[in-house]
Order: C-alpha cells, then sequence, then structure tokens
C-alpha cells in the first residue's frame, strides 16, 4: 500500500509583507519554508511506513524551487518525491490545485495502491483549507479533517479510526479506505533528520511531473482554471504603538504611567 | 640461596608477572579508541607535565591538596627505597650501601623522614574520610568510604610501619649500617631494645610485612582507582595544549559515524582520561548540575566511560561493539540523556580537574551521536534547531528585524577600509529587549570614544554557538560556513562583539575553517579606550552602590577575560567589585550555556538560583554581567527570589551610565 503526503512550498510567513501599491505578496528576498500542518503529514505518513511497512510518496505543486520541500521530506524518511511543475499549473486557485493534486495521486495509483492520503489541515498562506476536501472529493475518498489522533489503522479490515479536533471537543470517527486525513499540529512531533538521512537526500531523485505526464486539460488547471480571483489584498492598518517611560531603569513610574494609560481609555476600572 | 630467598623471587615474579599482564590487558584497551594528536610539541608537553603531575600546581589549590602533594613526592622518594628491598629480596649482596657513603647517608635521613611523614599523611586522609567527610568525595558509585580506599591507606600506612619495624629492629640489634642518619627508626630501635627477645621476630614479621603487602600492593595497582599512580603523570603529558572551549569539526560524508555512540567511537585519550581519574571528586565539587541535584556528574561520565570500556572489552577484542550500551539508562557504565543534555559546557569541571581529564568534550561528543546519528533531544531543541536553520537565530524572529535596535541611533554600515571595526551585534542584542538597551549602550560608548564601526545589519547571521555546544554539528557547520564567506566577502578582518558566546565562537571555532580574525569582547575593547584616556570619566557615577560581578564562563573560563570588565567598573564608579565566593576561574556558571538557555529546567534547584544566591550574598545594589545570556538569567533568577530591588547591568551600561550623567 501507498501513502501519499501532499506538501506545500509556503513563504515564511513570519516575513512576508504585503507591497502596498501593488497589493501583493512582496515574495522578493523572502525564504521559503516547509508548511508547518505539512510537515506533521509527513511523520504520520512515516509512522505509518515504520508501523506497517508501507510506501510513502510526497508530492508537491509549485514552482522548481519547490523541490526543497520534497528533499525535506525525503531527509526525513520518504521513499519518493514528485515535483508537479509546468508553467500551465501557475496561478491556480484552490479547485484547479486539487485537480492537479487528484490526478498526480491517480496517476500514483496506476502503480501502487494508494490507501491514505496525508495533507496538512491548511496552509499558512492560502489558509482556506480547502485542497484536502478538495482532493477527497475528487478521488471519492472517505474525508476525515483535523486528525488529531490516529486510533487505529486496520489496513485487512481496510479502515481507519482516528480522533478529529474541533471546536471545545474531540470526534471519535471511523472510515473505511481510502482516505484522505487532514492533520493538525497536536497530532505529533515531526521527526528531526538525521545527517546520514540529509546526505542520503542532498542525491536523492525528485521526480518532476509537468502537464506532460498528467495530460489534463489546459482549460481546466492553472489560472484558466481557477474561478476565483484575488481582487485586493491587503494587511490590516494598525496604529503604530509608542514607548512610554522606561521599564528597565524606572520600572515603577513606567508602571504608574501604564495605568494611568489605561484608566484614560477606560480599560481599567477603578 | 636461602629459603627466605627463593619464596621472596618467587612471589616478587609471580606479582610482576601478574602486573604487567593487568596492565598489559588493561591499556590495550586504550588501543580501541580513535585517534587523535596528542603528540606534538614534546618540549611544552614535559612542561605540562612537569608543573601539573610534579609540581602538582591543581593539586595544590586546595588545602587538602597539601596532604597528597606530600605522599606523592614520599612515593616517589620511597620508590627507592622499596626498589632497594626488592632487589635486595633476590641478591642479597646488593644494596644502597653500595653508594657512597654521603649519598647513602642523605638517602637514609630522607627514607626515614618521609616515612613518616607519610604516616602523617595518612592518618589526616583517613580522618577526612571518615569524620570530615567532604560530600564531593561520593559519587553515585565510588564511594569515598569504600573498602577499596581504605584498603589502599592501609597498604601505605603498613608498608611505612613495617620499614620502622625493620629498621628499628636493627638498630635495636646494633647491626644498622649508621643509625645517626636515621632519627625515626633509632627511636623505634630506642624502645625495643629492652625486648632482646622479641626484636628477632620483630624484624621478621616487619620484613614479611613489608615484602607482602608491596607484592599486594603491586598486584592490587592496576585494578583500582590507584591506577592513577600510573597514569596520571601521562595524561597530564598528553593533556591538552589549548584549553578545549571549542569542539573538533566531523566530516560529513556517505557512510561515515558522528558523535560517540559506543565507548570505542571515543578517541585514545578520552580512554586514558578514563583511566586516569584519582576519583577526587573535584569536578562534581565544581559543576553547576552536580549542585543543583541533576543527573549529570562529569565524575561519573568519565567513570561510566572506564567501566563500559572494561565491560566490553571482551567483545571489542573480538572485534565487535559490546552489549553494555553507552548511553542509555542508568547504571554505572552507561550515561543517561538526561545526564548528557544537564550539561551547561561551563567548562569547570576541566578546570578543576587535578590531572588534566577533559570531561565536557566528552559530553558534547556524546551530544553529537544523539542529534546527528539517533535524532533524539529534548522537545524544546527541535523548535531551536527549526529556527536556526530557516531564520538563523534561536527565537525564529524574522531576520529581516536584525537591525531594529537601530532606529533610536545613526548607525553605519559595515564597509571595508572605510570602517575599522565590525560590530557583531549577535542574536541576543539584536532580537531581545533587555540586550537590545545592552547594545544602545555600547552604540553609545563606541561613539562617544570616536571608535570607527559598522554593522552587517539585516545581513547578519546566527554565529551557531548553541548549536555547536549542543552537539548539532552538521547545522552548526552550515551556519559557520556561510558566516566565514559572508566575512571575506565583505572583508571584515577586526571584530567586536556584544556577547561572549559570539566572541568565542568567531574567535576560536571559526578558526577551523581558516578564518582568523581579530575579535575582541567589548569589554576588552572598552578597559583600553579607557585607559589609553580615549574615553574620560571625570566625575565617578556611584549611583550604582555596591557592585557584585559576575563571570560569564564564555567570557573567562573559555576566553580568559578577568580583569577588563571590572576595570570597567572600577573606572566608572570609583570602587571596585565586590567578588562572589565562587568568582574568576572558579565562577559559577548562571545556567544558560551549551544551549541550556533553550531548555527548560525540570529537575533539583534552578542553576540561576543557586548562583543568585551566591551573589545575593555579597549585599550587592546592582550585578554586573557581561554577557545577555548571564543577563536573562540573572534577572530571572532574582525575580523568582524576590529581589527585583537589586539592578542588573552590563559592564558597559555602568560606563555608559556614567557617561550620560557626565554629558548631562
Ligand atoms: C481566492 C484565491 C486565489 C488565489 N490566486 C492565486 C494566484 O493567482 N496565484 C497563486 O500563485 N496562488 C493563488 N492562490 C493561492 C493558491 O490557490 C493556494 O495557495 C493553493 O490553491 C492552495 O490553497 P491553500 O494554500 O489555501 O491550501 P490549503 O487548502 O489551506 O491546504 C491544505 C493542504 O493541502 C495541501 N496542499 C495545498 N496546496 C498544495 C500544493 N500546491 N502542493 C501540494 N499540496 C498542497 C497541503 O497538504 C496543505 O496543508 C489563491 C488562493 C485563493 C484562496
Ligand atoms: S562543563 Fe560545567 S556543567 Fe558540564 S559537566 Fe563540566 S562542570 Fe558540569
Ligand atoms: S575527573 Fe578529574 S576532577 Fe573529576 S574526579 Fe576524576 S580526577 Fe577528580
Amino acid at each position: 500500500m501507498l501513502v501519499v503526503v501532499c506538501v506545500k512550498q509556503v513563504p515564511d510567513t513570519t516575513q512576508v509583507q504585503i507591497d502596498p501599491v501593488t497589493n501583493t505578496l512582496i515574495r522578493e528576498g523572502v525564504p521559503f519554508i516547509v508548511n508547518p500542518y505539512d510537515t506533521h503529514a509527513v511523520e504520520q505518513a512515516l509512522r505509518f511506513k515504520d508501523r506497517f511497512g508501507c510506501r510513502v510518496a510526497a508530492i508537491s505543486m509549485g514552482p522548481p524551487n519547490a523541490e526543497a520541500t520534497l528533499r525535506k521530506a525525503l531527509a526525513q524518511g520518504v521513499d519518493r518525491a514528485v515535483l508537479l511543475s509546468d508553467r500551465t499549473f501557475g496561478g491556480a486557485d484552490t479547485l484547479a490545485t486539487s485537480k492537479v493534486l487528484a490526478a498526480a495521486i491517480e496517476k500514483l495509483a496506476q502503480e501502487e495502491e494508494v490507501g491514505v492520503v496525508i495533507c496538512g489541515k491548511q496552509t499558512i498562506d492560502g489558509d482556506t483549507a480547502q485542497v484536502g476536501p478538495g482532493i477527497a472529493t475528487r478521488l471519492n475518498f472517505s474525508q476525515l479533517t483535523l486528525v488529531d489522533r490516529v486510533d487505529e489503522l486496520d489496513l485487512s479490515g481496510k479502515k481507519i479510526r482516528v480522533s478529529r479536533k474541533l471546536e471545545g471537543r474531540h470526534e471519535h470517527v471511523e472510515a473505511p479506505l481510502p482516505v484522505l486525513l487532514t492533520v493538525v499540529r497536536e497530532l505529533n512531533r515531526p521527526r528531526y533528520p538525521t545527517v546520514a538521512m540529509r546526505l542520503e537526500s542532498a542525491d536523492a531523485q525528485v521526480e518532476v511531473w509537468d502537464n506532460k505526464v498528467l495530460q489534463l486539460d489546459v482549460n481546466t488547471i492553472g489560472l484558466k482554471g481557477s474561478p476565483t480571483w484575488v481582487s485586493r489584498i491587503f494587511s490590516p492598518e494598525r496604529a503604530k504603538g509608542e514607548m512610554l517611560g522606561d521599564g528597565v531603569h524606572d520600572p515603577e513610574g513606567a508602571a504608574q504611567l501604564l495605568i494611568d494609560k489605561m484608566l484614560e481609555k477606560d480599560l481599567l476600572a477603578l | 640461596m636461602t629459603p627466605q630467598t627463593v619464596i621472596f623471587t618467587t612471589l616478587l615474579v609471580a606479582s610482576l608477572l601478574f602486573f604487567c599482564w593487568s596492565v598489559y590487558r588493561r591499556f590495550s584497551l586504550v588501543f580501541y579508541g580513535q585517534p587523535e594528536e596528542r603528540l606534538d610539541q614534546p618540549a611544552r608537553r614535559l612542561s605540562e607535565m612537569f608543573l601539573y603531575a610534579f609540581a602538582q600546581l591543581r593539586v595544590l589549590r586546595k588545602p587538602f591538596g597539601l596532604n597528597h602533594f606530600v605522599i606523592f613526592w614520599s612515593f616517589v622518594i620511597l620508590a627507592l627505597a622499596n626498589g632497594e628491598f626488592l632487589v635486595n629480596g633476590v641478591f642479597p649482596s646488593v644494596s644502597l650501601a653500595l653508594l657512597p657513603e654521603g649519598v647513602h647517608r642523605v638517602l637514609l635521613l630522607a627514607f626515614d623522614v618521609v616515612s613518616l611523614l607519610t604516616l602523617f599523611a595518612i592518618a589526616f586522609s583517613f580522618i577526612r574520610r571518615v569524620v570530615v567527610k567532604p560530600p564531593y568525595l561520593d559519587s553515585l558509585y565510588v564511594k569515598g568510604r569504600s573498602p577499596e580506599a581504605f584498603l589502599i591507606l592501609s597498604f601505605i600506612a603498613l608498608l611505612m610501619l613495617a620499614y620502622f619495624g625493620m629498621h628499628g629492629a636493627l638498630a635495636a640489634l646494633g647491626v644498622e649500617n649508621d643509625p645517626a642518619a636515621m632519627p625515626i627508626s633509632s627511636l623505634v630501635g630506642g624502645w625495643l631494645a629492652p625486648h632482646q627477645s622479641l626484636i628477632g621476630t620483630v624484624y621478621s614479621v616487619s620484613w614479611w610485612l613489608h615484602a607482602l603487602v608491596l607484592f599486594a600492593f603491586i598486584c592490587f595497582l592496576p585494578h583500582s582507582k590507584h591506577m592513577h599512580i600510573l597514569t596520571a603523570i601521562p595524561n597530564c603529558y598528553f593533556g591538552a595544549l589549548t584549553w578545549p572551549a571549542t569542539q573538533p569539526r566531523e566530516k560529513f560524508e556517505k557512510g561515515a559515524v558522528y558523535g560517540v555512540g559506543s565507548v570505542e567511537r571515543f578517541t585514545w585519550k578520552d580512554l586514558f582520561d578514563s583511566f586516569s581519574c584519582t576519583e577526587c571528586g573535584r569536578c562534581q565539587a565544581a559543576c553547576p548540575a552536580t549542585n543543583t541535584g541533576k543527573a549529570l556528574n562529569p565524575r561519573q561520565i568519565v567513570h561510566a566511560i572506564k567501566t563500559n570500556l572494561l565491560e566490553n572489552s571482551h567483545a571489542l577484542r573480538e572485534g565487535r561493539s559490546g552489549t553494555l550500551p553507552l548511553i542509555g539508562d542508568e547504571g554505572e557504565g552507561t550515561n543517561t540523556e538526561e545526564a548528557i543534555w544537564s550539561c551547561t559546557t561551563c567548562g569547570a569541571c576541566i578546570e578543576a580537574c587535578p590531572v588534566l581529564i577533559e570531561q565536557m568534550p566528552k559530553i558534547v561528543k556524546m551530544r553529537r551521536h544523539l542529534v546527528e546519528t539517533e535524532s533524539r533531544f529534548p522537545e524544546e531543541l527541535l523548535n531551536l534547531f527549526e529556527n536556526m536553520e530557516q531564520r538563523s537565530n534561536p527565537w525564529g524572529i524574522a531576520p529581516g528585524e536584525r537591525a531594529k535596535w537601530v532606529s533610536t541611533l545613526p548607525v553605519k554600515p559595515f564597509v571595508a577600509g572605510e570602517t575599522e571595526y565590525l560590530l557583531y551585534v549577535g542574536c541576543a542584542g539584536s532580537f531581545d529587549s533587555r540586550a537590545k538597551q545592552v547594545t544602545v549602550a555600547l552604540a553609545t560608548v563606541l561613539n562617544a570614544a570616536g571608535v570607527s564601526w559598522g554593522i552587517l545589519g539585516k545581513d547578519e547571521k546566527c554565529c551557531g554557538d548553541s548549536l555547536r555546544r549542543l552537539g548539532n554539528e552538521y547545522l552548526f557547520e552550515k551556519m559557520a560556513l556561510e558566516n566565514v564567506e559572508l566575512f571575506r566577502e565583505r572583508g571584515v578582518t577586526k571584530v567586536i562583539t556584544l556577547c561572549p558566546h559570539c566572541l568565542t565562537t568567531l574567535k576560536n571555532d571559526y578558526r577551523q575553517y581558516g578564518l582568523e580574525l581579530e575579535v575582541v569582547h567589548q569589554s576588552e575593547l572598552i578597559a583600553e579606550l579607557v585607559r589609553s584616556g580615549r574615553i574620560k570619566l571625570d566625575r565617578k557615577d556611584d549611583s550604582m552602590g555596591r557592585i557584585a560581578y559576575h563571570d560569564p564562563c564564555y567570557l573567562g573560563r573559555h576566553n580568559d577575560i578577568f580583569d577588563a570588565p571590572r576595570t570597567l567598573v572600577q573606572a566608572a564608579t570609583g570602587t571596585a567589585v565586590v567578588e562572589a565566593e565562587r568568582h574568576g576561574r572558579n565562577s559559577f556558571c548562571c545556567g544558560a550555556g551549551g544551549g541550556r538557555m533553550w531548555m527548560e529546567e525540570f529537575t533539583g534547584e534552578r542553576v540561576n538560583h543557586a548562583r543568585v544566591d551566591e551573589l545575593l550574598a555579597q549585599k550587592p545594589d546592582t550585578i554586573c554581567v557581561a554577557c545577555p545570556y548571564c543577563m536573562t538569567m540573572v534577572e530571572d533568577g532574582l525575580k523568582d527570589k524576590g529581589a527585583g530591588q537589586v539592578r542588573v547591568r552590563d559592564v558597559v551600561e555602568v560606563l555608559a551610565e556614567g557617561l550620560l550623567r557626565k554629558n548631562a
């Protein structure tokens, strides 16, 4: 059985700024990281591998430099990495993204039966949490979102039991395989690659699949296949704070000042 | 040949054979270790050996060390007497009496006096172990009052008593060659003289006692902690010629093994160290981890290596790896992961060891194994490692914010040829709100003195100190290479650091990458500016009250900077700092070194609490530090102890405040 993890390369959001003129993200010089939720997805896939000996493939749709993201997954121990990269995939919204990813999973399934697909709960840049469910729907897989614990994977009975983390409660659910999971951070602690695995992954093969491989109708993917458009993107205005007092040299004075301010703004009642 | 000679000779030969066999069995194990260069510079090594093994400089640092000094030198002198005894037992015609009379007399006198001194020294040792009982004599598996310890002490005492028995009897019989040269033996002879019938028996009993104890000693020596009698002297010869503040590089290639996960992965010198430990307990008495109830005891680290090596010796000889794990559950020959992660790399153990054992580097080697091969480390470190790799700072703050502290000041970028010094601000000085104030103070002082300096701004990267001490050498190397490249590209040659950890990394660690920088800690540079009159402080600022100074390990012990911060405070305030009980070379860590800054402290007392208590004992109004980590630890400690009225200042802040007052 093959487990497929979807990983996305995202800009390090602590460093992203929005260009006030063009209203787009300034990606210039911003380092990319693996979408944090996806590292937990990779870890879960590797735990299935450790436990059941199944193989793990990581896939990512993105520009050629997204290869680094896949290399990291290889260093952690996935067996195969496929980068879905083609000009025609560019500018995709969640609908078009899930279409490409689903097609890639189907292609992988031609070689080996796919039992589980794992995605992050959402990304830290797009933040929609739609891609996972989109893939599941297209592939007609069971869909378990917000998974924070896997209780049992029963390969012979072809079912899975998990706990889902919802607002203020947990839900214990069971679903037949094949299944798509989207996972939250509480699920596990991602492993740190050993040096041997890093060196190993440095020259491991990352396969690149373009649309010649997937053979999708170009009108259904990328910008052309995306019914949603971003009309404007902006940072909410936030009044810049000012420094008052000197908390180090005169902590009492600073505290007094703070209390006065809070009283003045009616944030504190005497 | 008399029957006595036959028996004596047989026993002697047997003992010597057993001794040689034991020594061979044990020391041949050392060769299972990895190679390490410790044979270079023989002249320097000889002088180290003279200073530490023969003059016993380290031993004498503690008052009771004098006792050991006496025993050691008595041993050396009496080796001659015992040698004579052994040769004479086999060849009764050969003795020291064959030497010129003058020489022989001096020797006899020396033997007599030294034997008595040894008796006293042994008595003191007994008293120390039975009555005084210093706690550091006991470790988990080796007790100060163990049968072994008393057996050896008794052996030595019996040898001395037997010596006086023999020579007293000879004197009483009037057959001693030169009784005038042997005052104590003559005295014993005087006591025996009235009991003529007993003298013969006393002589033979003493002679046989002397012989048997000597044989037992020879046989027992290589199997006891007194093996250090054989190993300590060479260990001082093989000691590190430069202070081991840094760790060696690793070679990253496929199939390589990283760090030490089993005993034979240590170098031969590490293994030899373990055979040289005297179990004196000085390292454990100095260790901040041991002192605050952590699982770590540097002495036990060394002891575990020896125990593990001996336990696994059979397997090693057969070319297999041993079955007793080096890292694992608590055991005499096994180090726990908790112990390995408790080290602050403060170096107090290395400083304390009388026989120049290097304990801390062994701990870092095991960390390397855990991180690089096993990927097993405390949970908190995952974040640290990711932050370092992705954002080049421990907090994971956006690198773009590195130069934000500058906002209040005009600061120039470093340009080779135009600016003299690069101010390497470091992560704390750039991101930590309290340390940023120190950076501003430093900038103010540098400007006041007209120093030409600049920064790399948002191009500056983390130096990687914590990574290296935590054993993440792979990532450290990556960052070191980037920095070395950056410094070369920008033409940096002279660097001022705010933080002693940056100092040590740029100065000592990057040298391994072929980068020779002139790196100064801010306190050194400013002390020099004050001395040369480029900073003038006509009015002394006494607003800080009584100032206690805490020596940061990475400034003091690891980089020998003790005076500069003190001079600085003195110059600014007109008064000398008050010293904590442990200061200077023997300073006690704040608890943040070795990457401990980024880890939780679950066991025992907090190291910073212990340190703050010690500093508070001096009743200071202000505690001065010279390291951003120490700043955090001392401030937190004071808060926890409810001593928030005591201020914490970096030494440069004291000076900056003095300057501001002057200008105001
Ligand atoms: C309205 C709208 C318009 C957009 N327009 C553009 C545009 O014009 N140009 C542009 O570049 N981007 C655009 N994007 C961003 C892009 O569509 C999304 O980033 C992408 O579809 C994934 O959605 P998400 O980031 O919200 O993922 P989520 O649905 O939050 O992601 C959930 C999980 O799906 C998986 N996943 C998501 N994306 C990928 C991927 N690419 N490869 C592998 N696995 C993945 C991961 O496991 C992830 O954790 C737009 C987004 C929106 C919402
Ligand atoms: S370096 Fe410091 S903390 Fe580590 S073992 Fe030695 S004395 Fe203890
Ligand atoms: S390692 Fe050194 S200081 Fe520590 S107990 Fe052994 S001899 Fe003493």
